[in-house]
Order: structure tokens, then sequence, then C-alpha cells
């Protein structure tokens, strides 16, 4: 067992020639999503060499650059596509997707949905903190109704989407949301979203004080953190509550833990079977 | 040349002659979406990849997808490939642009087809030349190959995964849907026929590797992601250890490696092919399906006594000036005839520089252009 | 990340990484953090520290360390 403890275990995954502090605002969420994930994979004893990290575009996009993993930084919405490429290519590789909400959901969304039904076996962290906060705070597909934003100064009138009932809804194998306050939880869904099977899908609220908490009443970041500590509920007692009790909490855990197996195992499983029948008939 | 292996022949569509070309060039893996003209070298490669011993062949949700996939599977140290058409060729310019920048060697395959929008999708047309070579937002530099007919497709496969290796580039292969459809009989080449070349691996310890480092050449090597080299790839601009940089020198110095690379490999890169062409007045300058047209009408042509020459365009970018600047010393007459309303021809203006007299025929109505038409225009000189 | 006595924590914030956001500050159960003038983290009261490992976790920058003052085979 390693003997060092949290933030001494990052700093041996941090690329120190990077410049630091990262470019990330004071207070936001995505710096602990970056150290929850460093610790997950130090916990599971994962070689650097072995973790790639493909990011999308967008504040979340900007944590690959900083690890010292193979990291690529891809297009916007489109770090899946690339990530079932590298899957299917090497196997051996655990590639973790990290998006923003903007990015999965928006203009990634048909990527997401179809490598939630395709099962590659890819991790997809989604860092959704409501807003498009690179671009200045317009509005993504998680902001939630009646927030302002840049592009909704009079409110928002669309609906958010559900990210969770969006992954099950495509089938993605795997489910679970958490949140930057809750850290432990998330380490705890992090390494099961690492190491289970097939397309494993993880949502981590986020927030974002700057382009999203300014407009709408949060006085600081702190002010967000507690309002997730209020509102984030154990799936299991969110489902014991009754209707009117839940009002706008969100609820937060494993939604789905199918195990089936991902894309690449199956596909490399009839590629044997393939190669085992052809030299059967070379060899009669 | 005694006792050379007799080849072997089959009766294969241009389709098909691709993905018979990727195969011997060392392809491992195919990520795309099916499109008329194309469909066939998917369908092919969804028989072929999955009972090849290292093959991967996945179908993607859509051409983005396709595209993003197969620059995935390049950085995993896999010669990959995809294959499209108009529409789709439209949606890969995002992915194609990221290519350039991460410098992912690989190859996408186009077939022409009428356009614009949704426009022929069972007709040829020659309508994504420019496209091909400027489709993709940004200052870039790209190689596009075309193919004249079924052996060429597998020729002009073979040359497009080498070159994408050797330069650490995307390369377009342009055919139009004429020759995609053509079944007719081709060699298959013996193994060593073909000079087949893989991306240059590093070989100095990790810790002194820079991914995008400044060399001769201008191609760095290039690891496959897991093999113990961790970088950095982005489509920002980078510095040379990959990460994000916006300082003036750095970013000038990435933008004059990345075409230096190409420009400085001209003799390599710039393919073209002469036929009668020493003493041409008259010199038809011509590619894909209308280069077999042209090839006809130029026979007919010396036959009736015309001096005339067919310089076909193997290469379409970098424009081979070289080949033209050669023959400008005694044509008088240069025809370009293409299915589409003159864009090649806009090089061969430039490259002309008034020299010659420059005659187009462009045909966009679906339909091939044929020998006589050109040979009509060779005759009135 | 089991909670200990009090005084036996070490608790070090790197300055320049901190971007004084006050996440540590304001849910430190013991109060050890405070901001300082320069709108920074330091530590005020380390000798209240239960280890808990919450500013650790929770800095967005990882400008926090919370470590066992002596070494663990001195501690009886």
């Amino acid at each position: 067992m390693n003997e060092v403890t949290g933030n001494e275990i990052i700093h041996q995954y941090l690329r120190h020639n990077k410049k630091f502090p990262h470019v990330l605002c004071a207070g936001c969420g995505h710096g602990i999503v970056l150290g929850s994930l460093i610790r997950s994979v130090h916990s599971l004893d994962i070689p650097k060499d072995d973790v790639v990290i493909v990011a999308g575009i967008g504040c979340s996009g900007r944590l690959a650059v900083y690890v010292d993993f193979n990291t690529i930084h891809t297009t916007h919405g489109r770090a899946l596509t690339f990530a079932t490429g590298i899957k299917m290519s090497n196997p051996k590789l655990k590639v973790i997707c990290i998006m923003g909400d903007g990015d999965a959901l928006s203009i990634g969304g048909n990527h997401l949905i179809h490598a939630a039904r395709r099962n590659i076996g890819v991790t997809a962290l989604i860092l959704n903190n409501n807003i498009y906060g690179m671009t200045g705070g317009q509005s993504s597909p998680a902001t939630p109704s009646g927030s302002t934003s840049m592009t909704a100064p009079f409110g928002q009138l669309e609906e958010s989407f559900d990210t969770v009932s969006l992954g099950q809804g495509a089938g993605a194998n795997y489910v679970a949301r958490g949140t930057v306050f809750h850290v432990q939880k998330l380490e705890r869904l992090m390494c099961e979203a690492i190491t289970k099977p097939g397309f494993n899908m993880l949502e981590v609220l986020t927030p974002c004080h700057t382009q999203y908490g300014r407009k709408n009443k949060f006085k600081g970041p702190v002010d967000m953190y507690k309002w997730l500590k209020k509102t984030a509920v154990p799936v299991e007692r969110y489902q014991e509550m009754k209707e009117e009790q839940r009002g706008d909490r969100i609820p937060i855990g494993v939604f789905t833990d199918k195990g089936n197996p991902g894309l690449e195992e199956r596909y490399f499983g009839l590629k044997k079977e393939l190669l085992a029948k052809q030299q059967a008939a070379e060899g009669k | 040349m005694a006792r050379r292996k007799k080849k072997q022949e089959i009766f294969a569509l241009g389709n098909e002659a691709v993905v018979e070309g990727a195969l011997i060039a060392g392809c491992t893996f195919y990520g795309g979406y099916p499109i008329t003209p194309s469909s066939e070298i998917m369908e092919i490669m969804a028989s072929r990849l999955p009972a090849h011993e290292d093959g991967v062949f996945v179908q993607m949700e859509d051409e983005i997808a396709s595209m993003g996939a197969v620059i995935g599977a390049s950085l995993a140290g896999r010669k990959a490939m995809t294959a499209t058409s108009g529409p789709g060729f439209s949606l890969m310019q995002e992915h194609l642009g990221y290519a350039c920048m991460a410098e992912a060697p690989c190859v996408l395959v186009n077939v022409m087809r009428g356009g614009p929008s949704t426009g022929l999708p069972t007709s040829p047309a020659q309508g994504d030349v420019l496209q091909a070579r400027w489709g993709t937002h940004g200052d870039h530099p790209i190689i596009v190959l075309s193919a004249a007919d079924v052996q060429e497709c597998l020729e002009m496969t073979i040359k497009a995964f080498n070159m994408a290796e050797k330069y650490r580039t995307p390369v377009i292969l342009l055919i139009d849907e004429i020759t995609a459809h053509t079944r007719e009989k081709i060699e298959l080449p013996n193994p060593g026929d073909y000079e087949i070349h893989s991306r240059v691996v590093p070989s100095m310890p990790p810790e002194w590797y820079k991914p995008y480092e400044e060399t001769v050449r201008g191609v760095p090597p290039m690891p496959p992601i897991g093999s113990g080299y961790r970088f950095h790839v982005t489509g920002l601009t980078h510095d040379r250890n990959g990460y994000p940089t916006s300082r003036p020198d750095e970013v000038d110095e990435l933008m004059q490696r990345m075409h230096r690379k190409i420009d400085q490999f001209f003799y390599d890169i710039q393919l073209t092919e002469e036929t009668t062409c020493d003493d041409a007045d008259v010199v038809v300058v011509a590619y894909g399906s209308v280069a077999r047209s042209a090839e006809f009408a130029v026979q007919q042509a010396r036959e009736s006594g015309v001096k005339a020459g067919l310089l076909k365009l193997q290469t379409l970018f970098p424009y081979p000036r070289r080949a033209m600047e050669k023959l400008l010393a005694h044509a008088r007459t240069l025809v370009v005839p293409e299915m589409n309303m003159g864009q090649i021809s806009r090089e061969v203006k430039r490259v002309n520089m008034g020299r010659a007299s420059v005659r187009t025929i462009n045909r966009v109505d679906g339909q091939i252009i044929t020998p006589s038409e050109i040979l009509k225009v060779i005759m009135q000189g | 990340m089991a909670k200990k006595k009090k005084g036996q924590s070490k608790v070090t914030v790197y300055p320049d990484w901190c971007k004084g956001c006050g996440v540590c500050v304001s849910f430190c159960p013991a109060k050890v953090l405070e901001l300082d003038e320069t709108g920074k983290c330091h530590v005020a009261r380390e000798d209240d520290c239960i280890h808990c490992g919450f500013c650790e976790l929770h800095c967005p920058d990882f400008a926090i360390v919370v470590t066992d003052k002596k070494p663990k085979d001195e501690q009886a």
C-alpha cells in the first residue's frame, strides 16, 4: 500500500512542467473532479501508460493537459468518437472521456446515445455545470428552466436534460450521478465507472460560479457547494421520499448497473471464432 | 525478370479495388457510415476485417464520428481509413482539420457524386476537388490523390496510405462514381511489388521524446498510445511538447513545419502520368474517369495527325506544377475537361500564366465526358 | 482519512496555487483555516485540526496537504 495520501498522490500525477495553478476559476468544481479521478486511478493501481484521457472542448476539456496520462484534447462534442476508435484499436487501454454538459448533451448528444447503445467499453464523465462556461455563460441543455444565462437573459424557457434518464434510455451499462461536494462517494462511483465493463456513464454536478452562479443568486462559490450539500440526496433515500418531499432534490448514486460485456470484448470474441474456423478450414 | 510469379487476376469493382489496396497497404481499421456510391467499400471491409488477423471494423453513427474513430485508431497505432461521398465528406471536414493539426495519418476515400447537397447520389461528378483541398477551416496542408480506373484505385490507395504514414497527414483519395462502380479485370500485386511504408516510431527513451519536435524531415516520430510515451494531443495550436500555446514564435514554427513537411517532398508526392506528351502541341490535363475518355480522344487525334498528349493527374494537391511547367515549353493549347464548372482548371491557369491557351470542357449533368467531346476541342487546336 | 486527536496533524497550504475560493475555510469543521489579507487561505489554528481531510479533497487547486505531524513509527 502506498503511504502517501490525498494531495500528495495528486502531485505524482500532475504535469508539473505545465503552468499551475490551472486555468479554471476559483471555486470551480472541475479541479475536484480531476483530483478524484487521479485518486481513483491510483487506488485501482492502473499504470499511467494504460490510461487514456479523451477530453472534449470547454472548461472540462482543459483538464486533460494537466495530468500525466495519455491525453487527447479532441473537438467539441466528439470525444466519444475518438474514444471508440482508441478502445477498439487497443482494448487493453482504460479510456476515460471527460466531457462537459454542452459537450456531451448538445453537440455530442448523438455520439453519447450511440456510444451507450453500442456499449463500447469507455468511461464517460459528464461534468455538468449547467452552463457553457468557457464561451462566456450561454445556456446549455442542462441549464435549468427558469434560470438566466447570457443567451436567456429573461429566463430559460426550455427544459433541461436529465442526463441519467437519457443514459438509461440509450441503454448505458452503468449510469451514476455524483457531486463534487460528496467527494468520497464520487470517488467510489468513479472507481466503479472505470472498472466495470461496457459503457459507463457518470454525471458529476460541479458548480460554475463565474458563469452560472453569479447570474442565478449565488453569492459565491461556497454558496453553490452549500446548495449541492442541501439538494443532493442518495438515490435510495430519494426513492423512499414522497413526491412533495422531493421538490428540486437531486438523487445521487448508482441508477443502472447491468455488467454486460463491452463491444470490444464481443468483437474480439467474434474475431477469435472466425480465425479458428479459418484455421480449421485450412487444415482440412 | 525471369521466373516472376504470375499475378493473380480478379474481376473487381473500383470500390473493391480500394479495399484490396487498403489491405495490401496494411490497413487494420475501418470506421464508417454507409453512403451511396461508396457503400461497397464499407460492406466489403465489414466482411474482411473481422476475419483478418488484426482488423477492426466499426460502423459509426455518422460521418463525423467515423472520422473521429479513424483518428482515434490512428493515434492508437493503426493504419486507419474511412470512405464516404459528397454529403458525408462535408461532415468529415471538421475532423479532417483535426487530423492535420494533430498530424494523425489516415486515409479518406471520397467517391464523388453529383452535388451540391444530396444532389445526384448515383451519378458521377468531380465537384469536390476544391473542397478536398480547402474544405476544412484554417490554413492547412493536405494531400489529394485521384484514380482513373479500377487498377489505379488499388494502386492509389496503397500510395495514399504510404504518403499518410510517411508525412503524418490525412490523405484524401478522390474517385468518381463511374470509377467506383466500374467492374473490370485487375491484377493483384505480389507481395513485395509495392513498397509499404509505416510511420516512424521514436527510438529514444520516453523522457526525451517531444511529440511535435522540429526535425529535418519536418515529420516527428509517432508512438502508439499506450506504449510508454505519454504525451498530449490537441487540436489547439501547440508547442513542441504538444501543449497548447499562443506564443507567436511557437505558432509560426508549427505552421511552417506542417506546410514544409508536405512542400519539400513534392518529388515524392506529385504523381502524374504522361501519354505522348513529348512533342505535343495540344495537351489534355485530366484526372479521374475523365482521363480515360481523354486518353482515347488523344489516341484518335494522333491518328488524324494532330500532335496531342495527355497529362493525367494522379495527385491533385499539392498541384503537380513541375510536370506541367515542362510541357508548357512546347504546348500551344491546354484542354481541361472536368465534371464540374472548372475547379482544377483554376490551378492549370495559375501555373500556365497566360503561356498557352486554356480550353475547358465542363459538364455538370451527371453524365461522363465522352471522348468525342474532348476530341472536338482538341481538333479545334 | 480516520479522524484523529487534535494537535497531531500538519496542514500545509501552497499559497501560489491557492485561488482563494474559500471552500476549505467555510466547510472546515474545526475552523483551522482562514483567508488572509491577500484573499488566500492560510493555516490559523493548526492544533485544532482533526484530520478529516475535507479541505484536501475539496481543494479544486490541489493547494492543501494534510499530513501527520510525526512519522507513523514515532506515534505511540
